[in-house]
């Protein structure tokens, strides 16, 4: 399934979860995303796998990317005085298809030392030092940062990263993914969808044309925009209402597509109440453009369009599993025989959450 | 004679070119069967086969086309009947978002719910008036920047969580005709048009559409008629006629 002229048009994502906790290798979901082979141009793509070190389920996995082995050198001296350094090895890739001159990709599994969080809690610890490492450790990028989870990306089309990465021989509760066709930012390794941050993860189609000002906003609170895409605004942006401002989820996302003034207006007096709270306070937050995006969490799953809809989503479900991608076909492939298959409402979330305990 | 494909796998060019060719060989109907996500199927053929789909169809199903007959027994995607001019397609399950994009002839029967931006750019050219009926429930924008063309919405499954259809309806719109069986709130209604009552030319219109529309579907078009009507309609006629009249 390959065609040799670009084709304009859109992003893919795909995301798949087993809600009860059971895990699935990576197969499918390179399935699904390599369905829509035609969304993407060939550079980027990636995919969010949860559940996949249970061995190592309480460490920091850090997924990293090297311009060069000095580069990693270098970073090997910082980390040992940041983190216990419980393994570190190089990612398992193979070559495969067009995938070229990949940076150095290596994992590094992390425990915080009891002396460094006297003022500070580990979550907020690591969260310092991604932004720490992307922004001033030369040649080092951050791909994935949460515990039992990584991303898995790069310049390429989707099917061929995830098999670069050997994805079949991952099994995981959460897989999500995504198929780039970079519009208004470079297309480069880091670049690649998901973003991350601990254990959140975001694949998005679409453009945030509010990234200016989502970007001003999350850089008062410390975070720092290093990685040249809009998309890296919408990973920080469910880490700090969620993990800092304890916003429940429901919250949080409206604080991204938030209801329109006009809706607000005919709501009931105290969700009215509620909505404009949110509105006036996470203006900031307030993501605008057209997306459909697919959160992943160690706990669920959650999927979210923009407020008018300006990008594709199809929901399915199927026993224990539930399914969302730009295109139902994509479902399909890999479950034919759905329970319930829907499109979500505009800024409406769809929520999937962790039922049982991971095998 | 029917020229049956399995198409489990293949590519939407692969595919497309075997059934343009095949056209071109004299072909008259064809069966595809494990459809999954092909695009641009019937995209521009100029004659009238016969295609049955069984799967889901990938985007711009129908684009450009100018004859076929297309039914498909399963839902649809995004982009269905963009830019078609004539010919009729028949999904028995739902469909995606911006169907029958600048569809200018023809006509489209959705069996149950419709995505967003329904009918959005619709035109019509004296004779040539394209025609979407579906059963359900219509995402907000149905009928944007509508200048010709009819729209039938039944609202089948509507309820109070479910409304017939979204806000913004008929924004921007400037010619052709909405009939929603149901009601709309103020608010819902775009700046552009107005709601008004069916008039006997409009009942037999629609009469006859739903009738067509109950054929495919298996349904009582007494019962489906038994429900008031609404028309909505814009309230200016070509509201840029004189912009560039000096």
């Amino acid at each position: 399934m390959r065609c040799n002229t670009r084709i304009p048009s859109g992003c893919a994502i795909s995301g798949l979860m087993c809600e009860s906790g059971d895990r699935v290798d990576g197969s499918a979901i390179i399935k699904s995303i390599a369905l829509m082979h035609d969304r993407s141009n060939g550079l980027g793509g990636g995919f969010a796998a949860y559940g996949i070190y249970p061995r190592r389920a309480n460490q920091y996995a850090f997924h990293m990317m090297f311009d060069d082995f000095a580069a990693k050198e270098n970073f090997d001296e910082y980390i040992k005085d940041h983190f216990i350094v419980e393994k570190d090895e190089v990612m398992p890739t193979r070559p495969f298809g067009d995938i070229t001159n990949p940076p150095v990709l290596w994992r590094y599994f992390l425990d915080v030392e009891e002396k460094k969080l006297e003022f500070v809690e580990d979550r907020e610890y690591v969260v310092n030092m991604v932004m720490k490492i992307n922004s001033d450790v030369p040649g080092a990028f951050v791909s994935s940062s949460g515990k039992n989870m990584g991303a898995f990306k790069g310049v390429g089309y989707p099917e061929e990263i995830g098999h670069f990465y050997k994805l079949e021989e991952y099994k995981g509760y959460i897989w999500t993914s995504h198929g780039r066709f970079p519009t208004n930012t470079p297309g480069w390794w880091g670049g690649a969808h998901p973003f991350g941050l601990l254990d959140w993860s975001i694949v998005h189609n679409g453009e945030i044309s509010s990234y200016g000002i989502n970007k001003r906003y999350l850089e008062m609170f410390g975070y720092k925009l290093e990685l040249r895409t809009d998309t890296e605004v919408v990973a920080y942006l469910f880490d700090l209402l969620i993990r800092r401002h304890n916003l429940p989820m429901e919250m949080a996302v409206k604080a991204l597509s938030a209801p329109f003034w006009d809706n607000i207006d005919r709501m009931e007096p105290q969700v009215k109440e509620l909505m404009t709270a949110i509105r006036m306070v996470y203006g900031g937050a307030l993501l605008n453009g057209p997306y459909s995006i697919i959160l992943g969490h160690s706990r669920g799953m959650m999927g979210l369009n923009d407020r008018i809809k300006l990008r594709p989503m199809t929901c399915g479900r199927k026993d224990d599993m539930l399914y969302m991608a730009s295109e139902e076909s994509a479902i399909r492939e890999i479950e034919p025989d759905l329970d319930t298959v829907w499109s979500p409402k505009a800024g409406e979330a769809v929520v999937g959450t962790l039922n049982g305990e991971v095998e | 004679m029917v020229m049956t494909i399995d198409a489990k796998g293949m590519y939407y060019r692969e595919l497309n070119k075997m059934i343009r060719t095949a056209i071109e060989e004299g072909e008259t109907e064809f069966v595809l069967d494990n459809i999954n996500g092909q695009r641009y199927i019937g995209d521009g053929i100029k004659a009238k086969p016969k295609i049955t789909i069984h799967g889901t169809p990938g985007n711009d199903l129908g684009v450009f086309m100018n004859g076929p007959s297309i039914e498909v027994f399963a839902n649809g995607q995004d982009g269905i009947a963009n830019t078609m001019n004539s010919g009729e397609i028949i999904i028995h399950g739902m469909v995606g978002d911006v169907i029958g994009y600048g569809m200018r002839g023809g006509k489209l029967m959705i069996k149950g719910d419709v995505g967003y931006r329904v009918g959005i750019h619709m035109k019509e050219y004296k004779t040539q008036v394209p025609v979407i009926v579906a059963g359900g429930c219509a995402g907000d924008f149905y009928g944007e920047y509508m200048a010709g063309g009819v729209m039938i919405l039944l609202g089948l499954g509507a309820g109070e969580d479910k409304p017939i259809a979204g806000d913004y309806l008929g924004t921007g719109m400037h010619g052709g005709v909405i009939f929603l069986r149901g009601e709309v709130e103020e608010h819902q209604l775009g700046a552009e048009v107005a709601v008004m009552e069916l008039d006997e030319k409009d009942v037999k219109l629609v009469t006859r559409y739903v009738t067509e529309w109950c054929g495919h579907f298996g349904y009582d078009v007494e019962e489906i008629m038994s429900e008031p009507f609404i028309k909505l309609k814009a309230v200016s006629s070509r509201p840029y006629g004189n912009l560039y009249a000096y």
